[in-house]
Order: structure tokens, then C-alpha cells, then sequence
């Protein structure tokens, strides 16, 4: 088919708009992978955008990793985002699976309740009183428990459930299969890929999650990684990190460091996601099928 | 103990059953049958049980607690303890000056964020669709998700680095005659920086749904327009468009019903004190009365005109929606 000249120019124009778009969106990230791994002195005398980093140094990273609490917050990060997807899949599945069974006589009325969650709630502090009020304060399950659903997970997770043939179950019934039977070894493994999407989904909210954790955790030993990075990044607070060298060359350091801990802390999400691109992108579509 | 509270639950449906099974089918065994009824729907009822807890524990125990804002709450007294004091705190509220202040900054903002940030994604996936090259596509597609993965503490880091009076983002305007400024410490600019970064942040993501919708449309109706003499550009309005519309105007009742519940997180990551007059929206202000100057009842009212402000918002665009073009939620 031939195209116009009108629709020729058209065409460069978007491949160029949207290259522009995409060195836009991921300079940033470059910009902050360069500056972690130059040299803070001449980093600090640069002006303007940086193409490659200026020197190379790894001195930065050497003082993030020796820096405790930065270690102790990944392996605290560790610990909430496997505990925190085992306890969101068991309950979501436990809820999908009932809520995807026929003839239950007060299925309509949890479902009801369950829904009206989403679009109200009794906001923070209510939430904020009930959570201490049960002992959860400086507890790592404080950080798991009042988020064990997303509302929307589990009404794709049940729309999954539903969309296995009910002559499965009813074989697998026939066989003498109970309920936790049927759901771990007949609906789960046939919403696999459902269910790998909400994992993924589960780990990235727990991995990058911070607020709860701000309010429901005094212990530092406890701290998530978001949180020590939230006093280096936000707070400024770098100085445990830079204590030891001198003054003049503190505020240089300061900036590698943070550098540093961003590409510490964001390299290993931004280097899986790509492979896992596709469960993400059939996540987002199921959860607009429903809508 | 959990089996013991299980049991009238579980009794009810089997009853029913019981007397359905009585009218229908007399010579089946029907002791073993509603025997092994029970013993399967019991298990059904011990699995959904935690979840219908963890639903009245954290959803509807906080919704009952909203009563603490027609009280004056202290965590000594308690919810049964405490004296109510009727729409006192509402009141305080309404002739606070900080009110006017969040309000407008809460509609300032999240205007913003829809005007702006609603047809970006939209026009991403306009353009993405036109791509005849589906690996730069895809290349593009993956690079503009990234940013999604990152989290907001890391998000707002760059963000607070960048636009410092000697951060990048200044050294490069410099180049232009741009007087470097800490950008965060001008009132004017929080909106801005806000939104600007929002989308950065949200567009390649927000496009997945709309490409999705692209994916559907009919291509035989572009064979049509294209017989019919229409170019690319008449093509996309008179065909992609109104195909995918449904899922835009979907899209549009749930920002607009979401428009007034901006999140704390991004903004107390970004704001300071010096910027509140621009900043400070309701959600932040509830945060700030309830968890740093524990003013509990004070904050839970502020917390419920919002959520009560959400809920309408959301049925209204629904309602109107459903009256002009027929697509709803419910």
C-alpha cells in the first residue's frame, strides 16, 4: 500500500516524538547509575548532563555496603516481601476459591461486603488505632496482616477460579477430593498464570511499600529497606554513611552516596522486570476485563 | 474453638438443602449425603473464615471507628469511654484556616493531574499503535513501564536531587539564563513538579489498557475507512477513537471518583513547611493532626468528609455517565 506524503511525515515524526519520549524517561535512571559510579570530588564540580561517569570510582558503593543498617533493611525487605506474598496468596486464594464455588447460600453477602471495601473506608487513623490496639506495634506482621487482600487481586484471582471447567472439579469431586485438595491442586495450578501475576504484583507493593512501615515501626532493627533509604534520600541523613571523611569533601560524598543507594536499592526490581514483562502486562489487562 | 463459632454458619445452608433434597430425591441415602455436605462445606467455611476476618479487622472495625470524629478521643478513655461532643470537630474543621487551604490545594492538584495526566497515556498508545516497527514498539513500550517498578521513596530521592539549586536539572536550565533555585522551596512550582513527575512516572503504564483496547478493534473496519479514502490521521478519530472510548470513559469515571483521595505518600515525601500553602492537601493534613500532633478525633473527621467526598464523587460520575452515554460501572 503506498502512503502519502502527508502520512510519510507523520510517521518520522512519531518515531522521533517517541524516542525523544524514551530518552526522556530513562535518562534520569542513567543519569543516576553515572553519577553513583564517578568520582565524588568531580562530580560535585560538574555542571550540566552527564554522558559517562566522570572518572570512575567505586568508593560510593564500598561505603553503602558498609553501612549496616542498609544490609539489616534488605534483609528485613527480604523477610516482609516472602512472608508477606505467602500470606496474601493463601488468602487470596482461600477467598477466590469460596467466593468462585456455586450454591453457597451467603456467598452474595460477603461478596457484598467484601466490595463495598473499595470504595470506602474508615480512612488512616481509625485503621492506625486498630492496628496497635491488637499489638502489632514495632512488629514486622504489622506490616503483612493489614494488607493480606488487594480487593482487586481477588476478584481476578475468582474470575480465574470461575473460568475452570466445572467438569475438572467435578472429576476431581468424584475422586474424593476436599476443598484444599481442589484449590492447590486443580485451581491453582490451572490460574498459574494468574496466579505468578499476582505474586509479582504482591512482591513489588511489599518490596517498595514504606508508609506502614513508618508509622508502625519505632525499632530501627526492624526498618525496610524504603525506610533507611527515606533517611538517606529524604531526610538527608548521611551522615553515619560519610562519618570518617573529611569535611570538605562530605557534601561530594553525600550525593554519590544517595546515588548509589538508589541503583543499590532499584537495580535488581529494574533488571528482572523486563523477563517478567508479560505477567505484568496480563495482570493490568485482566484487572481492566472485570471493570 | 474455631470449629465450635463455625457451626451455626454452617448449618443454615445444609438445612436447606436438607428440605430441597427431601422434595426431590426420597431414596438416595440422604444421612450421607448431608453428612458429606457438612463435612465439605465446613472446610469451605474454616478457609473463607480468615478472610472474613481480616475483611471486619481491618476494613470494617476502622469504618466503626470513624465514630472517634463525633467524639473527643483519647486512647485512654477508648471508642466506649470517651465523651461525644456531636459535629464539634467538623466545625473546628470548616473555620480552620488550613481548610480553604487544603481544599484548594486538593482540587488544584488533582485538576491537574487529570487534565493533564488522563489523555497522556491515552496519546501514548495512539502513537505506539501507529509504530509499523513492532520491535521499536515494544522497545519503547518497555522502557516507558520502567519507571513504574520504582518506588516512591526512590522516586521522590531523584526528584528532591535533581531539582536542588545545584542539582541537574538547574545546571541544565543555567544553560538558558535560568537563576538556579531549590525548585522544592517555591510555593509556585510544587504542582508542577508533582504532576510533571507523575507522568513520567505513570504514563508507559497507564497505556498498557488503552493498547489493549487498540488490540480489539476491528480491522476490517480500517479497511473500510482506507476504501473510503480516509488518511491515518481521519482514521485514528473516526475509527480507533470512538472504539476504544468505552474503555476511556471507564477509565474517567474511576480518576474522577479517585480525583479527591490524593495520596499522603508522594506528597510528604516531596513537601516542606515552607510550601504547605501549595502542598498540603487533605490527605497530608489528616496525617499530619492524627500521627504528629496526635489530635485523633480532629483528624478522623477530616478523614471522613474526604472519604464521604470520594463516595459521592464516584457515584455522581458514575450517574452522569450513565445518563449521557450509557456505559457504567454498575
Amino acid at each position: 500500500m503506498k502512503e502519502s506524503r502527508a502520512e510519510k511525515v507523520f510517521s518520522y515524526f512519531n518515531i522521533g516524538f517517541l524516542s525523544i519520549l524514551a530518552i526522556v524517561t530513562v535518562y534520569p535512571l542513567i543519569y543516576v547509575l553515572f553519577a553513583s559510579l564517578s568520582d565524588p570530588t568531580q562530580l560535585m564540580s560538574h555542571t550540566g548532563a552527564l554522558i559517562k561517569p566522570l572518572g570512575f570510582s567505586i568508593k560510593a558503593y564500598e561505603m553503602v555496603f558498609s553501612f549496616p543498617n542498609i544490609t539489616r533493611g534488605y534483609i528485613n525487605t527480604i523477610i516482609i516481601v516472602v512472608g508477606g506474598v505467602a500470606v496474601n496468596i493463601l488468602m487470596t486464594s482461600f477467598g477466590a476459591y469460596f467466593l468462585s464455588r456455586k450454591n453457597i447460600f451467603i456467598k452474595k453477602y460477603i461478596m457484598l461486603g467484601i466490595v463495598f471495601t473499595m470504595f470506602f473506608s474508615g480512612g488512616l487513623i481509625p485503621l492506625y488505632l486498630v492496628v496497635n490496639g491488637i499489638g502489632l506495634r514495632d512488629n514486622l506482621l504489622a506490616l503483612i496482616l493489614p494488607v493480606s487482600i488487594n480487593t482487586t487481586n481477588l476478584i481476578i484471582l475468582r474470575t480465574a477460579f470461575m473460568a475452570v471447567p466445572e467438569s475438572l472439579v467435578e472429576s476431581a469431586e468424584m475422586d474424593g477430593a476436599g476443598h484444599f485438595t481442589l484449590l492447590f491442586k486443580v485451581m491453582i495450578p490451572l490460574a498459574k498464570p494468574t496466579v505468578a501475576t499476582l505474586v509479582l504484583f504482591y512482591a513489588v507493593y511489599h518490596w517498595n511499600s514504606w508508609f506502614n512501615a513508618s508509622i508502625f515501626l519505632q525499632n530501627e532493627d526492624l526498618y525496610p529497606l524504603q525506610l533507611i533509604l527515606r533517611e538517606i534520600l529524604i531526610l538527608g541523613n548521611t551522615t553515619s554513611i560519610s562519618g570518617g571523611v573529611n569535611d570538605a569533601n562530605v557534601l561530594g560524598v553525600a550525593d554519590a552516596v544517595k546515588y548509589s543507594v538508589i541503583v543499590f536499592a532499584t537495580l535488581p526490581i529494574l533488571c528482572l522486570y523486563p523477563f517478567l514483562q508479560k505477567y505484568f502486562v496480563k495482570g493490568v489487562m485482566i484487572g481492566a476485563v472485570k471493570g | 474453638m474455631k470449629l465450635e463459632t463455625m457451626r451455626p454458619e454452617t448449618i443454615k445452608p445444609e438445612t436447606t438443602a436438607k428440605t430441597e433434597t427431601k422434595s426431590n430425591t426420597r431414596k438416595i441415602p440422604l444421612k450421607k449425603r448431608i453428612i458429606k455436605d457438612i463435612i465439605k462445606n465446613k472446610i469451605l467455611y474454616i478457609m473463607v473464615l480468615p478472610v472474613v476476618l481480616y475483611y471486619i479487622i481491618f476494613h470494617y472495625v476502622p469504618m466503626l471507628g470513624i465514630v472517634i470524629a463525633f467524639q473527643d478521643f483519647t486512647p485512654g478513655k477508648g471508642i466506649f469511654g470517651s465523651n461525644f461532643v456531636g459535629i464539634k470537630n467538623f466545625i473546628d474543621f470548616f473555620s480552620d484556616p488550613s481548610f480553604i487551604r487544603v481544599l484548594k490545594n486538593t482540587a488544584v492538584i488533582s485538576i491537574s493531574t487529570l487534565v493533564i495526566g488522563f489523555p497522556a497515556p491515552i496519546i501514548l498508545a495512539l502513537l505506539l499503535n501507529e509504530l509499523k516497527n513492532k520491535y521499536f514498539a515494544r522497545t519503547i513500550q518497555t522502557i516507558t513501564y520502567m519507571p513504574h517498578f520504582i518506588s516512591l521513596v526512590v522516586i521522590c530521592g531523584m526528584i528532591r536531587e535533581f531539582t536542588l539549586d545545584t542539582g541537574v536539572i538547574n545546571q541544565i536550565l543555567g544553560f538558558f539564563g535560568w537563576e538556579p533555585v531549590t525548585m522544592l522551596n517555591k510555593p509556585e512550582l510544587f504542582t508542577p513538579i508533582y504532576v510533571l513527575s507523575s507522568i513520567w512516572q505513570e504514563i508507559g503504564w497507564g497505556s498498557i489498557i488503552y493498547l489493549a483496547a487498540l488490540a480489539g478493534v476491528d480491522q476490517e473496519q480500517y479497511e473500510a475507512a482506507r476504501l473510503d479514502g480516509a488518511g491515518r490521521l481521519k482514521q485514528i478519530f473516526h475509527v480507533t477513537l470512538p472504539a476504544i472510548m468505552p474503555t476511556i470513559i471507564i477509565l474517567l469515571i474511576l480518576n474522577i471518583g479517585k480525583a479527591f483521595s490524593i495520596g499522603y505518600e508522594k506528597i510528604i515525601l516531596l513537601y516542606n513547611p515552607g510550601i504547605y500553602e501549595t502542598s498540603d492537601v487533605i490527605s497530608t493534613l489528616v496525617f499530619r493532626k492524627g500521627l504528629e500532633e496526635l489530635n485523633w478525633s480532629f483528624s478522623a473527621a477530616v478523614g471522613l468528609f474526604n472519604s464521604v467526598i470520594n463516595f459521592a464523587l464516584l457515584i455522581t460520575a458514575n450517574w452522569i455517565s450513565r445518563k449521557t452515554n450509557e456505559t457504567s460501572l454498575w
